[in-house]
């Protein structure tokens, strides 16, 4: 450590607490000062994350494993849905592993408010650190489920394509589409308790809006513009691209940019709102 | 010119009523808000800019004060009277409605030693993540870690889960940490109200270290003698307000006598008075200082009167009223009766029915400092209990003034007498 400006006992920062009204400053720079608070957080909830468990890490394993088994039996074997010349097991895997990714940093995001409200009444520290530290603890289960992926491409002798350098981009894509739509959602739930039931409804309908258990192939024409409204789309399409090589349409570009473009106004729009709410946390949550 | 480490100017906090006991609303509160949103309105006149609306307090208001660098600030005022708030303000917590304050240098706050720890951590883990909850740097807390595990005192379970510590453990490593923090302004709550004593004599050390080294303390307690023992100035808070400000010898004297501390009284509701109960119905029961006055603190060195109020629907054969009095920590003090003195014994062998006081007064120089329980009792010998409630109220103690309080130092003991010390010089 460098850095000392806070401890340094020559020049005091000077404070200034005044009422804040209408829109804040992002102020990012805080984020970077809390660095450590966010590794901390982060390495609190990983190691916590499996304690008391018997199978402890293998959950992360298990879960995208079992509905796998479950979307093979129903939609490949039962409803005999089109997987694009890949076995219908590894094409639904490799969509479940950033859906899950998501699926799970937005909910826990949408719930970190709340969560840590000991923390947010007692404390100061910048609020953006819990969703971010949130969202990157998820991230372990992530590279575990990952592995168990290149596992299964080995397996099936699918090599991955020149395209594999995308992925973490549509990695990326995801996190910043959860922590977005996290931040939006942990604003709101200080606020509103029906957050907390609304998101295990939403995932489930978000789930089939993405091509988790089916095919963007499916999908054509004028309504796959509206379709890519949903950044998860894009990456999904994207994950099964850049790993097994499946095609992606014609219009790809423009409804990528689409997924893109939707993402990031929703995370800037979460993060202004997130920082126009903080203030009021305390004393609400 | 001094340094000022903490300026306050007209400070405010509105809270709106209702949101402690129902915290957040639903998304159709605010729906039907909405809609009935004009009729309110309509409703509630033309108040402007949604300042006076009825439903809302002011936890605190038009508060300035300042504090030069160095400097130990008490903080008096009974429950309620925006202490917390302006504690909460102070450390960043929560924003003021209005107002500024401004600070110079890092705050800690001792508000709630411990947050963030979580259980299923072990200590030596907890520490790191605690501290850098307490905004402490990854280096600082390597370099002060030993001083941290020693001043604890639990370095045989460091590397056992919080969860499997005695709450005095727990307790002890959380203010370890926290007192570890090196800020320029340390906020401190009633953190001293826990522990045992030799760890607060621990804690009340750190804290009189920490202002020696020339950082500015604001002090929190409903401890006059802490009070008076670690700061030399005090603002009393009442109903949000600063009411007054002066070396705190005379703050302490201005909050006690003008009785602004919490009153000592317990009322019971006819819900908690069971059934078996009648004739007997209890009203109250009230702790009360020489002045007469119903109060929450009463000095050492002056008569405590304790006094029970009730009800006899039918006449009583044997009735005796008495009180328990208990230590904080459970330890009986004494027992004793309306009754007890052959005389009233005999005057109230049957009591009629009616309404009735029965008070008792505590001598002056008996008790040692401290919070007291008292519980009540009301029976016919070897016939029937009629009502016991064995923590009817509790109050404290203040030492100011006791025989030997020129010691700053905790006295063993529950009673604290004016004993007569003799010395004489023994010749050989």
């Amino acid at each position: 450590m460098t850095e000392t400006s806070l401890t340094t006992k020559a020049a005091p920062e000077t404070i200034l607490l005044r009422p804040s009204r209408g829109w804040a400053a992002l102020n990012l720079m805080d984020l970077w000062r809390y660095r450590e608070l966010i590794y901390f957080l982060t390495w609190r909830d990983i190691k916590v994350l499996y304690k008391q468990t018997v199978l402890g890490a293998a959950w992360a394993i298990l879960r995208p494993i079992i509905t796998m088994i479950v979307y093979a039996f129903i939609f490949g074997q039962l409803a005999n849905l089109d997987s694009e010349g890949v076995p219908y097991t590894i094409f639904t895997y490799v969509a479940l592993l950033p859906w899950q990714l998501f699926s799970r940093a937005m909910s826990e995001t949408g719930r970190s408010m709340v969560s840590n409200r000991n923390m947010i009444t007692k404390i100061y520290f910048p609020r953006l650190v819990i969703p971010v530290s949130t969202i990157l603890s998820g991230m372990v289960d992530f590279f575990i489920a990952f592995v168990i992926l290149i596992g299964m491409m080995f397996y099936y002798q699918i090599s991955p394509t020149l395209a594999i350098w995308t992925l973490p981009l549509f990695l990326l894509l995801t996190l910043i589409t959860a922590l977005g739509v996290g931040l939006w959602f942990s604003s709101l739930n200080v606020l509103y308790r029906d957050i907390g039931y609304i998101l295990p409804f939403l995932t489930e309908v978000w789930k089939y809006l993405t091509p988790v258990a089916y095919s963007a192939g499916y999908i054509t024409g004028a309504w796959k513009i509206i379709y890519s409204i949903n950044p998860m789309a894009g990456v999904v399409e994207g994950f099964r691209w850049a790993l097994l090589g499946i095609e992606l349409d014609s219009s790809a570009s423009l409804t990528m940019s689409i997924s893109i473009g939707v993402a990031i106004v929703v995370l800037i729009s979460g993060l202004f709102y997130f920082r126009r709410m903080e203030r009021t946390f305390a004393d609400m949550v | 010119m001094t340094d000022l480490a903490i300026r306050v100017n007209d400070l405010g906090k509105q809270y709106r009523i209702g949101l402690a006991p129902e915290r957040y609303k639903t998304l159709r509160d605010s729906i039907v808000d909405v809609v009935t949103w004009p009729l309110q309105r309509i409703r509630r006149g033309l108040a402007p800019s949604g300042e006076d609306y009825a439903d809302t307090i002011w936890a605190l208001r038009d508060v300035s004060f300042e504090v030069e660098q160095g400097k130990v600030l008490g903080v008096i005022g009974r429950n309620g009277a925006g202490k917390s708030t302006l504690l909460k303000i102070l450390s960043r917590v929560t924003e003021p409605t209005e107002g500024e304050v401004e600070i110079r240098g890092r705050v800690g706050s001792l508000l709630e030693v411990g947050t963030g720890f979580h259980p299923e951590l072990t200590g030596r883990e907890n520490i790191y993540l605690n501290g850098a909850i307490l905004g402490m740097k990854r280096s600082e807390i390597d370099g002060k870690f030993d001083e941290i595990v020693d001043f604890s005192g639990v370095e045989q379970f460091i590397d056992t889960p919080v969860k499997r510590y005695s709450s005095g453990m727990y307790l002890r490593l959380a203010f370890a940490v926290a007192a570890h923090l090196e800020p320029e302004i340390l906020v401190v709550d009633e953190v001293l109200a826990v522990g045992d004593a030799e760890f607060q004599r621990k804690c009340l050390g750190k804290m009189s270290d920490v202002a020696q080294e020339g950082r500015t303390v604001l002090f929190v307690s409903h401890d006059m003698s802490a009070i008076l023992r670690l700061t030399e100035e005090a603002i009393v808070l009442d109903d949000g307000q600063l009411v007054y400000r002066a070396p705190t010898v005379a703050a302490v004297d201005y909050y006690m006598v003008s009785g602004f501390s919490e009153a000592g009284e317990r009322v019971w509701d006819d819900d908690e008075i069971p059934e078996s109960a009648a004739p007997f119905h209890p009203l109250a029961m009230r702790v009360c200082n020489s002045n007469g006055q119903n109060v929450d603190v009463v000095r050492s060195t002056e008569p405590i009167s304790l006094e029970v109020e009730y009800q006899l629907a039918e006449p009583i054969h044997g009735l005796r009223v008495g009180l328990y009095l208990m230590s904080a920590r459970g330890e009986y003090v004494l027992t004793s009766f309306d009754t007890d003195e052959p005389e009233q014994y005999n005057n109230y062998g049957v009591r009629p029915a009616g309404h009735f006081l029965s008070r008792c007064t505590i001598p002056p120089d008996l008790l040692n400092e401290g919070r007291y329980t008292v519980g009540v009792n009301a029976s016919s010998f070897r016939v029937k209990r009629y009502f016991m409630d064995e923590r009817a109220l509790t109050f404290t103690v203040d030492g100011m003034g006791a025989p030997g309080k020129q010691w700053a130092e905790t006295r063993m003991g529950l009673v604290r007498p004016r004993l007569n010390w003799q010395i004489e010089a023994v010749e050989k």
